[in-house]
Order: structure tokens, then C-alpha cells, then sequence
């Protein structure tokens, strides 16, 4: 059967290397060349899909991007399974196995097609509005599962996408969008002036139009003359010679987006019949460029006549492209119908192959090229009206009405030419203002927005001499603003064609005498929209093109209303009788195509996702077998388990180990910051709540840091390791907010500083040795620093030497233990933390994780930023009032702390809960509430664990009025139960603070 | 991605660069002067500009400088940038 | 990608005089190579200080942004308008006390940052696709010369680029990021 539509001798498809797929099982074969459209075309395979709503047969409308009904899904193994597939953009490889969609079982026989037959009068647009409002608890059971079920195109697939994707970055001088006439002209126009230059272009191969060029002859600046597929292929060679140049087919442009950065999605693999393995599927290129040329091309636009849609009725240029790029006859017998010269072409071009054309009905009057084809000898029908056209799975008879007279004629295929849409989607992305042009009847390009222009038929340029004409002055332009000198006058082709594009043109439902109300005249055919929808929603009062696509879904899904968008709007013209600019336009959006997640996400998944921040301990704690969590970017040790213990276990072993004789922990992700020069105590005045001119060198202080609206936003231990430096320390999320909330005040408030701030987070290793056996541990590996109870109290900092390399160490606790935190340089950590081990060992030394240092804290009542405060918290409400510096005339967030709603009485304060039961461990986040009024919660858990050395629950929580209600009883409901607490103080063990000072 | 002029290092990627808000809001020398009224004015008030807007930015992960900008907020085009201190420079609509 | 992990063979960097400086770094390539230990200090100075400042320390502290200075071992990369990144290939553990000493009582800031960041080197004819690959800044030669630095970011990863040759670079990276740059780096580098 293929034979008979494959034309030998035509296009650029290669006969000699034939290429077996399947569509739906089926096997057959096409050439080297094909996408898979052309290969089923030439298979005489026209139906390939259902169509939406209404599950009617669909055919390939069209040759491009513009595709509304051929999606397929594509399966290559289990994972890699795409759906929604162009089938005239899939390049056809060896063994490609394609399904069709939204149909079931298959495409002959589909169950849902009485949707089509019986239900599509009670169907209309704006259905689902009107039809699924009650009873409301239908909705769940019953309206939403089987509208699910029947919606949607394609279906996903199931597994994780084993393919990579891959990213690049790239600058050019002139982007060039487009590798048709225009495209190309204006590319090596650009290129020989030197300037950068980057081509791209959707399709497998560039040349666009001039791919399917026949008998058209394009001028050289010499005596001589080229073909129009040797002219393309001469500019192709000097551009592929030009080191400046970069040629990237099979890309397609999705989106421009501000200051000409323009995002390409570049397909590697997808043609390939065997994938190397990891290689890139898909490349995302971010391009900025100076001077962008959009040569998208136009947009051919079907007809809107009743029952357009059978499978057969296609693009007119679509199916002349067909034929002469891929020497593909789209069928034997084929009617045109037109509104454009260039339905007059096809049927000449098809004509010459052999192709019987039924007749040509062109709903225009007679013309110049009316007559020429009656005189060619073929049957013309002028001021034509289309009645309907006939077939069940094909296309078998179209109608037509003509001087009077109404006729019926056998074909197999029906053409539309109803004019061209010039594509200005990217154009409208960058923000470029449209302009109606009522000549043309398009939008065009109006003024821009960014550096850009557009050439060729995106602007209206249809004939090919005045596209190279247009693109030739575009690629010169453009590398003149950017910068760069043409060296040679511009030089406009001439062209010969036998069959010119002509002119023409129509918007709307073509004439017809058939009652548009009740025929089905497709206008989207992605979403199932008729003419008769559009005029009803206009009808209900849809005035806005907005409301419209959104009543009717006209203009909706992966097309975007590509075919559909000028139509809708010719229908609301005529049925308001407004004029198309008053109607408007509905927002062009990216991305121009679909493209997939792989290619946003390239490389940012599974360890990559985001960095996983390690510590130089890190790979330390993973050859232990520690349990990680993450904290913000960082990879920590959450707990160090034995011997299969769950979390709970090895945290409480960690917990008595540290209270008992000394643990290790590490620290290092603490947030750092060196703040240097001699307004160093004045900024940290200013700054911190504490105040901090008389604390000694060597000496540490807890600081406690606002916002300027009086809450708590950070705290940490700052040391003074000289007169003019302190060494402060941050929460380990904070670290990257402090430093900046810092430089803000100091760059912008307080120039008159001679301060300067330096993040020194990764320039030190911190292992804190916490416990009654800390001292024991660290002092015999210590040199030049005496950390005797009596040299070096508790809060004190000093530089010395461990193991021999260079030490600052802070005698500071976040257990309420003796404790150290050991600073030394990152790239000695990992030898210093093995040192301390080594030596712990004598002393149990435990290591222990954050939760373990969550627990030691928690039974000391030390607070965590960000869980006993959540942004609404001031340093009274957690119990920190005793850090702030009284006399202090001013520091950040001390005003804020005067305001009436900061000071009343009944705000939530910090207070500890023991259960009463003596066993649960309350929830984190847990409401409060006094039996004597439990409707309104007071209060919520902040932190709540198990204490094993008190061998008993503990929490911290906030509570209205919390601080006087110590001793009272009250409530924390749950699901299951009500749980009742204590009010305690916050300090659960050694309330004294002995056990610090050892 | 925007492309933003920074005083010191030129044109950058917006990718480098932090927002900062509405620009020249100093803070009060004495806050304890100011009422409740005049604090949360400080505080919280800002500008909702359909138009050009002088706004902070910070060369976060160049230079580190904050400075400030003037951007029409219809079309996210910069009109000017200039450095902390300094006064917004005249500037006429494109 | 499914090879990298969490844990490396340490490699390790031994100086003259003291212990051996850990590498976070997994390995080395013809093409991208973890570049040893370095003496680093970050340098803050006001701008009536500089001459000042430069003739102290043996460098002139380029004022023009992103430009750096080489004296001997001694390289002063312009991070801010009053920030410098000084970078020492002959580093020993008293290297930023000792330059604080040369500095005397000038008015400036200096923090040791040696083991704040770690370095790779990257070299080839390709070199400026290899940074294309998670760099947004045009890296031409024509608009990032030899000797040009900056902070930047390269994916999520902030990083300092130094340019030291037609196809060669000297990235700085935080150490806990080392792994991330790294990583991303050896990807676009099998791609080619």
C-alpha cells in the first residue's frame, strides 16, 4: 500500500535506507528522513488520534508545531515512554513504536464516541460550569473520578525518567530564531560581519520553507542563479565554515523572557534509534544575546466549514510540503477548498505527480489564478460555499454549493487554505505590542520591547523574495546594533517560482448555507470547539477573547490555539460585530512548545538536586554509620546508632553518655562571622540586644539578635578575641541571613563604622567535647593555652595549638555540661576530631548527633531559633530578657520592643510541661488549653522529648501568660486523647548550672 | 533573567544579585523618638509603584555592594543604578 | 547522577612544616584538578589606604574590578571595591599572622580564610563551555581576560573564577561545595 503514495524522485527523504516502526502494533515501513507523519501519510495512514471531548476520528492536520490532532505517545523501554508526541515532529528511527491516544480499545472503535454520536448536543460549551454545580456531594464520589477519567490526553509514565538532561549557558551578539528563507539570510548576514551568531531552528534540518521550495530559483550577487534548495544548502556551508557561528537544529526557541534571555530546548537523542548510555537527552541553552532576529515563519490556517475534521482534511500547505519534502501524496483524489492563492499551488504541485484533483472551491471570486488553473485544466469552483464533507474514519466526499448549484465530490483527502498566521508568539513574549493589520489580516509585530526584530513571514513577508529580502536587512541590522559594520552593500535576491504563495486570506466560519448551530465546524480541534461554541459564549455575554478561551477552552492545551486563536476571533467579530482589534488577544505564553520537566531540572537531581553541604567530619560520621539529616544545605549527623538501636535507643545512650563522662560532637556548620576594625564593640552595640563594651578580650557572652520588628531572629556565642575583633557565631540555617542583615545595616546605615565583616563558617572545623570528662579529654593534646577551671572559665576563648596545628578554643556548653568547642582549620579537622577520638575512647566517649543535642539543650531550657520562636517571638517571650543591654540608647529592633502589642501582659511566654502521666511525649506543635476555658487554644509545644536522665518526658512551650502559671494543670487534646501537663520552669536539670562550672 | 547594572562591576546576571526593597527609607537616628504611629510607618509602610521605582539591590554574589536602582515596574527595565549615598539621577520614561 | 557520594578516598595535600591539609575533592582529571593548599586572606581596605596597603604587602591591590595582581607568590584578586582576596601559593599555618605583621597598624581588616575554600584547576581549549555548563557570565577571553576574577555563582554554588591562562582557571569554592562544583563540573566534562 505504500507505494502507491510515495512519489520517487521527490523530497529529501532517502528510499534507499527504509526504516521499520510501528503505529498501534502495526508494522511498517518509511524512509531515512521521515518524521512520523510523513511515514504514515505515506503508509496511506491518516487517522492517528481521538479527538478530545467529542473522541471523533482525527488525521494529521498539519506538518509542524502547529499539530493539533496527530499526538502520539512514543514507547522505547518501560521508563521511557513520552506522551503527547507531535507525529509530524518525530523523526522517524528504526524500530520507533508509537500508540495513538484517548481512545479506547483502539482507534476504529473507541466506547467514548458517544459523546460524538448521542451526547454532544447536551455537551456544549461551558457544560461542566452549568451541569456538575449539584448536589454538592456528588461532586467527590461521582462527578470528579469519572470527569478524571475522561479527561486528559496521554497518559504518564510510570517510572522515574532515566534520562539525563543537560544545560548550557551561551552569549551571542545575534540570535537568530528560525533557519528558514528569512532566518537564514539574515544569519549569514550577520555572521559576515564578524558578530557572534547563533541559529536555531526546530527542525532536523534547516531551510524551512525552502525545504519544500519546487521549481523556485533564487538569484547569487554574480550572474549566477541557484535553486532554492542549492541556495540553501551554499548558506548552510558558509555558516557551518564560520567559527563565530553556531548551528543548532533541532532546537526549538520556547521562550523569551526579559533583557533577550531567550531559553532553547536543543534534542539530542530523541531520533536516535539506539541511546548511548548517559548521554543527554535534551540540552536547556539560556542564551543571552544582544540583538535577537525571530524568523518563526507563519502559521497556516484551516478553514471553518461543518464536519472540517475528518481524518483526510488537511493543511493545503501542509500536504504541498508533504509532498515535496518527503515525496509524500497525502492522497489520490484530493479536493481544495481556499481562501489563498496558495491552495492554487498545491494543486498544481500535486497535479504534476500524478495526484487527481477533485476540484479547487475557492469561496473568493474569480481571479487572475482562478483562471490560470481552469486553464491548466483544472475544476475550479468560485464564491464557493462549503456544505460538509462525508466519511466515516476518512473523508470520502466533500460538498459544495456554487453558482446555484450544490455538488457532491468523491475524494480522500480535502485541503484548506485559509490564509497564513504569521507566528509572533515570541514577539508577544518579549513584550513587544502587537498591531492588526487589516490588509494583511494579522497581527504583526508593532513596536518592541527588547532588542529585537522580526523578518520574513513572521511579520508578513510572505513571498520568498521579499523574506530574504527582509531577512538579509534584519541580519545586517541587528549586528549593527550590536556593534559590529557590515563590509559589503546589502545585496536583495532575486526569486523566479513557478507557482507563487499569492495572497489572500480568510478569518472565520466559511460560507456555508448549512445551519452553523447545528453543524459541527471545528475551530480548535485540540479542544473540541466549534464555531457554534464561540457564538454561544458570546451569546451568554463573553465579550473579552479572555473570557472566550476560557468558556469555550478555545485556544487551550499544548497548541495554545496556534490553528485556532485568528479563526475564534473572525467568529466573535462577526458575532458582536466588533472589529478584531477591539476584541484583543488572548497572552501568547511560554512556552512556545511543550517541553519537558527533564529539561528545566537538567542536572539538579537526586545528589544534586541542591548542594549537599558536608563538613570535613563528614565522611567520618558516615564510616560510623551515622543517620544524617539535612539542615538546611548541610548533610549532619542526626545519631550515631550501635548495634541496630532505632533512634530512640541511640539517643538516649548518646544523652547518659555525655551527662555521665564526655561526648563528641560536630559543630562545624555553626554559622561563623569575623567582625573586625575598631568600631567592632560599637556594631555589635548596635546590633545585638547585649551590650558588649566591657566584655573582656578572651572572654564570651551569649548575643541574642532582632529584627527591626522586635522578635527574635538569631542568637549564637560571640567571643572578643582581641580589642578590635570578635569571633561570632550563628545558628547553622542563619549563617547566610546574619552576614547579610549585618553588611545591610553597615553598608546602608552605618557608613561612619570602621568595621568589617568576613564569613569564617568554613574556615573552621568546630568540635565541641561536652561533658564532665571534656577537660580530661582535649588538655594533654593542647599547646600554648592553659585550660585550667581557674585560666579559662567557662565563656572564655583564646588561640593555642592542638595536635600542632593552630586552635581557637571557646569553653562554652549547649548541654549544661563542662564543655569545649575546638576551632581548628577546616582542612585539619578530620585529623583533630580522629586525635580527640582516639583519646576519648578512655572515657566512653560517645559521639552524638543533632537530636541528641536537641535533647541536652532542651532538659537545660536553652531555646533553638526557629523552634521556640517562629518569627513572633521577643526576647521576653523566650525568657531572654536578662540579654538585653538596658542602658543601651539604641539597637536594632529596641524601638519595636515598645510597641503596645509587644509589652501586654498576656503574650505567649516560655515554660516547660512535664507530662502528668509520667510516659507521653507531647507532640511538637501541639495546641494547649485551660480546662477553665478549652475552647480557645493558649499556647503550643515547641520541643518535646524523652529525657533519659531524668527518665521522664519534657517539653518547651509557649503559653499565654506562661510564666504565671507555673504549677497549673493543663491540657494538651490530641486525636485519640487528652493529655494532661504541668506548667514547669524551662530548666529541667541542674537548675543550678553547677555542673558548667567544672 | 534580568540583567542588572551594578556601580562597581557592570552588567551582571540577575542570578548574582539579592532584591533589598524600597530604597531610601533611613532608618531614624533616635527611634526612641519616633511615636508608635511614625515606628510602624518605618516599619512596615511601603510603595505599591505601577511605574519607576527606586529599590535596593545587593551584588550579593559579586562584588557584595548594596546599591540602588530605578526600574519601571511595568516592564522590569532598569533606568539607572548608582551607588549607596547617592542621589537618585533624574531619569525620563523610555 | 549516581556516582558521586558522600565519602571520599581523602586526598590529601602535605606542606612543608605542618599536617597534611584534607581535600574534599573525589579525584583528578586531565582537565579539572583539585590545585593543593593555598594561603588565602581575605583583605578589607578603604580606598585612601591602598597605595599604602599594596606597598606593604609586596602586591599593588588592583583598583579596576575584577582584575587581579601577582607578586611572586603573592596574588591580590579584587572581589569588592574594598575587598581583596590575597592568595599565597606558598602557605604555611602563621602565613596570614605574618602578613598581618607586614600590614603593622594600617587601618584594614585581614581574616585567614586558607581552609575556608579549596581550589581546582581547570584546563582546556574547551574550557570556557566547561563553566557554560553552570556559569551565566560571558567567559569570552575578549570579555573575561587572563587575570580576570570574580565572585559569581556556578549552579547553586557560589564560587570565586580566575582566570590564569587562555584555557586555564582557577576556581575557588567553599569547601563544603567542593563536592557540588565538582561534580556538576566532571558531568559537563564526560558530556564534552
Amino acid at each position: 500500500m505504500s507505494k502507491q503514495f510515495r512519489i520517487k524522485g521527490t523530497g529529501r527523504v532517502d528510499p534507499s535506507r527504509p526504516i521499520n516502526f510501528t503505529f498501534d502494533g502495526k508494522s511498517y515501513t518509511g524512509h531515512q528522513g521521515d518524521t512520523l507523519a510523513s511515514a504514515l501519510l505515506a503508509n496511506g495512514v491518516h487517522l492517528v488520534g481521538r479527538s478530545f471531548k467529542y473522541h471523533r476520528p482525527r488525521g494529521i492536520l498539519g506538518i509542524g508545531a502547529d499539530e493539533p490532532n496527530a499526538l502520539v505517545g512514543i514507547r522505547r523501554d518501560a521508563a521511557r515512554y513520552t506522551p503527547n508526541l507531535l507525529a509530524t515532529q518525530v523523526e522517524l528511527y528504526e524500530g520507533l513504536n508509537a500508540v495513538s491516544q484517548n481512545r479506547n480499545p483502539s482507534l476504529e472503535h473507541d466506547r467514548m464516541e458517544v459523546n460524538d454520536k448521542w451526547l454532544s448536543r447536551f455537551i456544549p460549551a461551558g457544560f461542566y460550569y452549568k451541569t456538575f454545580m449539584w448536589p454538592k456531594s456528588a461532586w467527590d464520589k461521582w462527578y470528579e473520578p469519572r470527569i478524571r477519567e475522561a479527561a486528559g490526553l496521554g497518559v504518564a509514565p510510570s517510572q522515574p525518567d532515566p534520562d539525563v538532561y543537560t544545560q548550557r549557558y551561551a552569549h551571542c551578539d545575534v540570535l537568530v530564531i528560525g533557519a528558514g528563507p528569512a532566518g537564514l539570510a539574515a544569519a549569514k548576514e550577520a555572521a559576515a560581519t564578524g558578530a557572534r551568531v547563533i541559529l536555531a531552528d526546530d527542525r532536523p534540518v534547516m531551510g524551512g520553507s525552502l525545504l519544500a521550495a519546487a521549481d523556485t530559483n533564487i538569484s547569487g550577487e554574480g550572474e549566477d542563479w541557484y535553486s532554492a534548495g542549492a541556495w540553501r544548502k551554499e548558506v548552510l556551508a558558509f555558516l557551518e565554515k564560520q567559527p563565530n557561528v553556531t548551528l543548532l537544529p533541532r532546537t526549538i526557541a520556547f521562550g523569551y523572557y526579559p533583557h533577550n534571555w531567550i531559553g532553547l530546548c536543543e534534542k539530542l537523542t530523541d531520533h536516535l534509534a539506539v541511546l548511548a548510555r548517559g548521554a543527554p537527552r535534551e540540552r536547556l541553552w539560556q542564551v543571552r544575546a544582544a540583538q535577537v532576529v525571530i524568523a518563526t515563519g507563519a502559521i497556516e490556517r484551516p478553514l471553518v466549514f461543518p464536519e472540517n475534521d475528518r481524518p483526510g482534511i488537511m493543511l493545503a500547505d501542509a500536504a504541498r510540503t508533504y509532498l515535496q519534502e518527503y515525496g509524500v501524496a497525502v492522497g489520490q483524489k484530493v479536493a481544495v477548498v481556499t481562501a489563498h492563492d496558495s491552495g492554487y499551488r498545491a494543486a498544481h504541485e500535486l497535479k504534476a505527480v500524478g495526484v487527481d484533483i477533485a476540484v479547487i472551491a475557492d469561496i473568493r471570486g474569480r481571479s487572475v489564478v482562478s483562471d490560470r488553473a481552469v486553464q491548466a485544466g483544472l475544476n475550479v469552483l468560485t464564491e464557493a460555499k462549503i456544505e460538509g464533507t462525508s466519511g466515516k474514519l476518512r473523508v470520502s466526499s466533500i460538498t459544495m454549493t456554487a453558482a446555484g448549484m450544490r455538488s457532491n465530490f468523491a475524494c480522500d483527502a480535502v485541503l484548506m487554505a485559509g490564509g497564513f498566521t504569521p507566528s509572533v508568539h515570541l514577539f508577544s513574549q518579549s513584550r513587544g505590542k502587537l498591531v492588526w493589520d487589516n490588509k494583511l489580516q494579522a497581527y504583526l509585530p508593532g513596536d518592541s520591547a527588547e532588542a529585537e526584530r522580526s523578518a520574513g513571514a513572521s511579520r508578513g513577508r510572505f513571498a520568498l523574495a521579499e523574506a530574504l529580502a527582509d531577512g538579509v536587512d534584519a541580519g545586517r541590522e541587528a549586528a549593527q546594533a550590536a556593534g559590529f559594520t557590515p563590509g559589503t552593500p546589502a545585496f536583495h535576491p532575486q526569486v523566479t517560482v513557478k507557482h507563487a504563495i499569492g495572497s489572500g486570506g480568510y478569518l472565520g466560519a466559511a460560507p456555508t448555507s448549512a445551519d452553523l448551530s447545528k453543524a459541527k465546524a471545528f475551530v480548535d480541534w485540540q479542544n473540541d470547539v466549534t464555531a457554534k461554541d464561540i457564538v454561544l459564549a458570546t451569546r451568554e455575554g463573553f465579550l473579552s477573547i479572555e473570557h472566550v478561551k476560557r468558556y469555550t477552552t478555545t485556544g487551550m492545551a499544548t497548541d495554545q490555539g496556534k490553528l485556532s486563536n485568528i479563526n475564534a476571533l473572525g467568529i466573535v467579530s462577526e458575532a458582536t460585530g466588533r472589529s478584531i482589534p477591539q476584541i484583543g488577544l488572548t497572552t501568547f505564553r511560554t512556552p512556545y512548545t511543550p517541553i519537558t520537566f527533564g529539561t528545566l531540572a537538567g542536572h539538579a537531581r537526586g545528589m544534586l538536586f541542591d548542594p549537599a553541604r558536608v563538613t570535613a567530619i563528614n565522611d567520618w560520621a558516615v564510616a560510623q554509620g551515622a543517620a544524617f539529616e539535612d539542615v538546611g544545605n548541610w548533610k549532619r549527623a542526626h545519631y550515631f546508632p550501635k548495634h541496630g538501636e532505632d533512634l530512640h535507643a541511640a539517643v538516649n545512650r548518646e544523652c547518659l553518655g555525655v551527662r555521665k563522662s564526655v561526648g563528641i560532637f560536630d559543630a562545624s556548620t555553626l554559622g561563623k562571622i569575623e567582625i573586625v576594625g575598631p568600631d567592632a564593640a560599637e556594631f555589635m552595640n548596635r546590633f545585638f540586644v547585649n551590650a558588649w563594651t566591657k566584655l573582656g578580650v578572651g572572654k564570651c557572652r551569649y548575643g541574642v539578635l532582632l529584627r527591626e520588628d522586635g522578635f527574635v531572629t538569631d542568637d549564637g556565642v560571640v567571643g572578643r578575641v582581641a580589642k578590635d575583633r570578635f569571633h561570632v557565631t550563628t545558628t547553622t540555617g542563619g549563617a547566610a541571613r546574619v552576614l547579610g542583615m549585618m553588611e545591610d545595616y553597615l553598608q546602608t546605615e552605618w557608613g561612619d563604622l570602621k568595621v568589617w565583616l568576613t564569613s569564617t563558617t568554613e574556615q573552621w572545623s568546630v568540635i565541641a567535647v561536652q561533658g564532665p570528662k571534656a577537660r580530661e579529654v582535649i588538655a594533654p593534646l593542647i599547646e600554648d593555652l592553659d585550660v585550667s577551671a581557674e585560666a579559662f572559665p567557662h565563656m572564655s576563648i583564646g588561640d593555642g595549638k592542638i595536635c600542632g596545628v593552630p586552635l581557637r578554643l571557646m569553653r562554652v556548653s549547649f548541654t549544661g555540661e563542662l564543655g569545649f568547642e575546638v576551632n581548628v582549620p577546616s582542612g585539619y579537622g578530620r585529623m583533630v576530631w580522629e586525635a580527640i577520638w582516639e583519646r576519648g575512647k578512655a572515657f566512653d566517649m560517645v559521639p552524638y548527633g543533632t537530636e541528641t543535642m536537641h535533647v541536652l539543650r532542651a532538659e537545660k531550657g536553652y531555646i533553638i531559633v526557629g523552634q521556640e520562636t517562629d518569627g513572633t517571638v521577643t526576647p521576653d517571650d523566650a525568657g531572654l530578657g536578662w540579654a538585653i543591654g538596658k542602658a543601651k540608647p539604641d539597637f536594632v529592633g529596641k524601638r519595636s520592643l515598645q510597641r503596645p502589642a509587644l509589652t501586654a501582659p498576656d503574650r505567649k511566654q516560655l515554660v516547660g510541661l512535664i507530662s502528668s502521666d509520667g510516659r507521653t511525649v507531647l507532640e511538637e506543635g501541639a495546641q494547649i488549653v485551660d480546662p477553665a476555658a478549652p475552647k480557645v487554644p493558649i499556647g503550643h509545644v515547641t520541643s518535646s522529648y524523652y529525657s533519659a536522665v531524668l527518665g521522664k518526658p519534657i517539653a518547651l512551650a509557649l503559653v499565654r501568660g506562661g510564666r504565671q502559671r507555673l504549677g497549673e494543670s493543663l491540657y494538651v487534646p490530641m486525636p485519640d486523647s487528652v493529655i494532661g501537663v504541668q506548667v514547669a520552669p524551662t530548666v529541667f536539670f541542674d537548675p543550678e548550672g553547677a555542673r558548667v562550672n567544672v | 533573567m534580568l540583567i542588572i547594572n551594578c556601580p562597581y562591576c557592570g552588567a551582571r546576571p540577575e542570578l548574582e544579585f539579592a532584591y533589598g526593597g524600597q530604597a531610601h527609607i533611613d532608618r531614624p537616628v533616635q527611634p526612641a523618638d519616633l511615636n508608635d504611629e511614625d515606628w510602624t510607618g518605618y516599619l512596615y509602610l511601603r510603595e505599591n509603584t505601577k511605574g519607576i521605582h527606586a529599590e535596593r539591590w545587593r551584588h550579593l554574589h559579586g562584588c557584595a555592594r548594596f546599591f540602588n536602582a530605578l526600574r519601571d515596574t511595568r516592564t522590569d527595565h532598569f533606568l539607572a543604578t548608582y551607588k549607596v549615598g547617592e542621589k537618585a539621577p533624574e531619569v525620563t520614561r523610555p | 547522577m549516581s556516582d558521586l557520594t558522600l565519602v571520599s578516598p581523602a586526598a590529601s595535600h602535605k606542606e612543608a612544616g605542618s599536617a597534611a591539609v584534607a581535600s574534599p575533592f573525589t579525584g583528578h582529571s586531565k582537565v579539572i584538578a583539585p590545585l593543593g593548599h593555598f594561603g588565602r586572606a581575605v583583605l578589607r581596605v578603604s580606598e585612601d589606604l591602598i597605595d599604602a596597603v599594596s606597598e606593604r604587602l609586596g602586591v599593588t591591590l588592583p583598583r579596576e574590578a575584577n582584575r587581579s595582581a601577582t607578586q611572586d607568590d603573592l596574588s591580590a584578586l579584587w572581589l569588592g571595591p574594598d575587598e581583596w582576596l590575597l592568595i599565597s601559593s606558598e602557605p604555611h599555618d602563621s602565613w596570614a599572622a605574618s602578613l598581618q605583621q607586614k600590614l603593622g597598624d594600617a587601618l584594614v581588616a585581614l581574616v585567614d580564610v586558607s581552609h575556608r575554600q579549596v581550589a581546582l584547576g581547570l584546563e582546556s581549549p574547551h574550557v570556557e563551555d566547561l563553566l557554560a555548563s553552570g556559569c551565566a557570565l560571558d567567559l569570552r577571553e575578549a570579555a573575561f581576560p587572563v587575570g580576570a576574577c570574580t565572585r559569581t555563582m556556578f549552579d547553586k554554588a557560589e564560587v570565586v573564577l580566575w582566570r590564569t591562562g587562555a584555557h586555564s582557571f582557577h576556581i575557588e569554592v567553599w569547601r563544603s561545595f567542593a563536592r557540588y562544583v565538582e561534580g556538576l563540573l566532571r558531568i559537563a566534562e564526560e558530556e564534552g
